[in-house]
């Protein structure tokens, strides 16, 4: 029997045998949409335990980590709905300054709010295909849509922040 | 990526910087094991609220379907 199948038995040498296998992954996948190392680690841990929870509807002919990645991702979302413009975006992570700081700074905090304004789901699919670069493949797998739903969802998030951009005075 | 977001795009990752790859700071095994030992979180009642309030809101006005999809 494989590693995967005793991890469907319930088996917590298997499952932790995965957890290191897959971990750095699945942490930096949920950094890259919540952009908060703490609370990556915490929504890391909680991905897990409800991969271990959910481990009788996993079938071992299919790829773990995917299938990691979209529990992550969906609790990365429940994350971000309840995190909604509480946290400064570049609090772990904040920006090169340009040739003009003052200026620029201005500029780069209306564009970080306007992307703090996102709905929490077009917040993810533009950091993930936008800012972070990754296919839409990986993106439609792991929010469980097709590449068309989440080409689709970039436009919208583009267009509404492209909005908003404007009433901020913000040239998109 | 489609040409039209170039601009925006380049905006958006001077305003917003890539991560780049990177492990957790400490070994999160430990808090695994520990969260297998808990019960579940619990979830907020104004979770629930929300939820049935759009529940109750697509059965009897089907119209607000299409908007709450499009909020999703």
């Amino acid at each position: 029997m494989d590693v995967l199948e005793q991890f469907v038995q319930g088996d917590v040498s298997a499952f932790e045998a995965l957890f290191r296998q897959h971990v750095e992954a699945v942490y930096g996948w949920v950094l890259r949409i919540v952009r908060e190392r703490s609370a990556a680690e915490d929504i890391t841990i909680e991905a897990f335990w409800r991969i271990y929870k959910a481990r009788a509807r996993y079938d071992p002919r299919r790829a773990f980590e995917p299938w990691a990645r979209r529990v992550a991702t969906n609790v990365a979302l429940t994350y971000l709905h309840s995190r909604r413009k509480e946290i400064p975006l570049d609090a772990d992570y904040p920006a090169a300054e340009g040739p003009d700081p003052v200026e620029e700074r201005d500029t780069r905090a209306r564009i970080q709010k306007a992307f703090m304004e996102l709905p929490p789901l077009l917040q993810t699919v533009a950091t993930l295909a936008l800012i972070e670069d990754r296919p839409y493949r990986e993106i439609a797998t792991a929010l469980g849509v097709s590449e068309n739903a989440v080409k689709l969802r970039v436009f919208r998030a583009v267009r509404l922040l492209r909005e908003d951009l404007k009433r901020k005075g913000v040239t998109p | 990526m489609n040409e039209r977001f170039e601009g925006i795009r380049d905006r958006l990752r001077r305003a917003v910087l890539p991560i780049g790859d990177e492990a957790p700071r400490r070994d999160l095994w430990p808090d695994v094991v520990g969260r297998l030992a808990r019960p579940s979180l619990h979830t907020p009642w104004i979770d629930w609220a929300v939820a049935a309030a759009a529940m109750i809101a697509c059965v009897t006005v089907p119209g607000v379907v299409p908007t709450l999809l499009y909020l999703l």
